[in-house]
């Protein structure tokens, strides 16, 4: 039997970058040699497919499996350039109620019996497709923006987390930690934006890392590889390389950009001033 | 001046700080027993429906909470023929001209 972990990458606020966090966590952690699959809730809306460059090989999805319509290796697509990642695609056409507590349930189990690592990637919202992919988690990941309306929406989700899972109503703990994305080192340290330490001060949850805004992302979304399967060493795969070692247990501080010296203000002096 | 709205522009974070910890502060206790709430709710409707007939929607369970104290407020409207109904199965005088 394996020791997989059930990990959600929520926010509640759209936009901030759980897709983008849950295809480069995803492609890191495999990299490592260990069992990835990266699931997709966000039926009709779904792009971890594309993010991950596999959205014209989807031939079966989550909602097949669940409903019995198709086994789950059919539905699963191998990463082609990692071979122990795999990516279950949510249904484009389906509506959002196609998915069951109990056809989650089931696919979730059969997916701990064969993966090391399940990220379950969450719609935007605070409604059932949201509620659904925390369902069955050991742990999430917040994602959140140093912005207000990112940390009202995350506060909210955390208490969710503490409530709605079946970890939270078995009265086990949740285990939660913030990853900060579009982060931008030289706004902060103005005061135009808010700190880590005031966000983390805020929500009260450990910190699995701070991705700085960068033109990387963009860039890995528009040639559909996840920013952690890129060779060059900009500093967000490498924050998302370092997020992915802190989640599989390795004790890695925080490389937290520093005032004016460092070369992420160098990157980003310009655009702050 | 605008030395002044380059000063305020720039130092927005700790408005922005302030600003959430005030929010948060009230929507986790807004929020939090909002549970509690349903619970309330749905125990209620069990009760109310067990002796009269009525739209579930016209039930509204409110949780206020102040420094001082903490009031319940719970509103149930029942059409007057309703009423009528349910106390004559109850075995009681019917009072059609309930309100």
């Amino acid at each position: 039997m394996r020791m997989s972990k059930v990990i959600v990458v929520t926010s509640g606020k759209g936009g901030v970058g759980k897709t983008t966090s849950t295809a480069s966590l995803g492609a890191a952690l495999a990299q490592g040699g260990r069992r990835v699959c990266v699931v997709d809730f966000d039926v009709g809306l779904r792009n971890l497919d594309l993010v991950m460059g596999a959205e014209r090989r989807v031939v079966f999805d989550f909602i097949n499996v669940a409903q019995g319509d198709a086994k789950l290796p059919q539905a699963l697509i191998r990463d082609k350039r990692i071979d122990t990642l795999y990516l279950l695609a949510a249904s484009q056409t389906r509506d959002k109620d196609a998915l069951t507590t109990e056809g989650v349930e089931r696919v979730i189990g059969e997916l701990r019996d064969s993966f090391d690592w399940i990220l379950c990637d969450s719609p935007a919202g605070i409604e059932r497709g949201a509620l659904l992919a925390m369902r069955f988690a050991d742990q999430a990941i917040v994602v959140a923006n140093p912005e207000v309306s990112s940390v009202r929406d995350s506060d909210r989700i955390i208490g969710l987390l503490d409530s709605k899972t079946l970890r939270a109503e078995r009265g086990e703990p949740m285990e939660k930690q913030l990853l900060l994305t579009r982060f931008d080192p030289a706004r902060s340290n103005s005061g135009e934006m808010l700190s880590i330490d005031d966000v983390l001060e805020i929500l009260s949850i450990p910190l699995l890392g701070v991705i700085p805004e960068s033109r990387e992302i963009l860039r890995a979304s528009n040639i559909g590889a996840p920013v952690t399967m890129n060779a060059s060493a900009g500093p967000a795969r490498l924050a998302y390389l370092e997020a992915a070692r802190r989640l599989g247990g390795e004790t890695v501080p925080v490389a937290v950009p520093d005032e004016k010296k460092t070369f992420f203000t160098r990157l980003f002096g310009r655009r702050a001033a | 001046m605008s030395l002044f709205g380059f000063l305020k522009s720039r130092s927005s974070a700790p408005v922005a700080r302030e600003r959430l910890q005030i929010l948060l502060a009230h929507e986790r206790v807004a929020l939090g027993p909002r549970d509690l709430v349903t619970i309330l709710r749905d125990e209620l409707l069990a009760t109310i429906a067990r002796h009269i007939a009525f739209d579930p929607e016209k039930l509204t369970v409110k949780m206020d909470r102040t420094d001082a104290m903490s009031t319940l407020e719970i509103e149930v409207e029942i059409p007057s023929d309703k009423i009528a109904t349910g106390a004559s199965r109850l075995g009681t005088a019917a009072q059609a001209s309930a309100a």
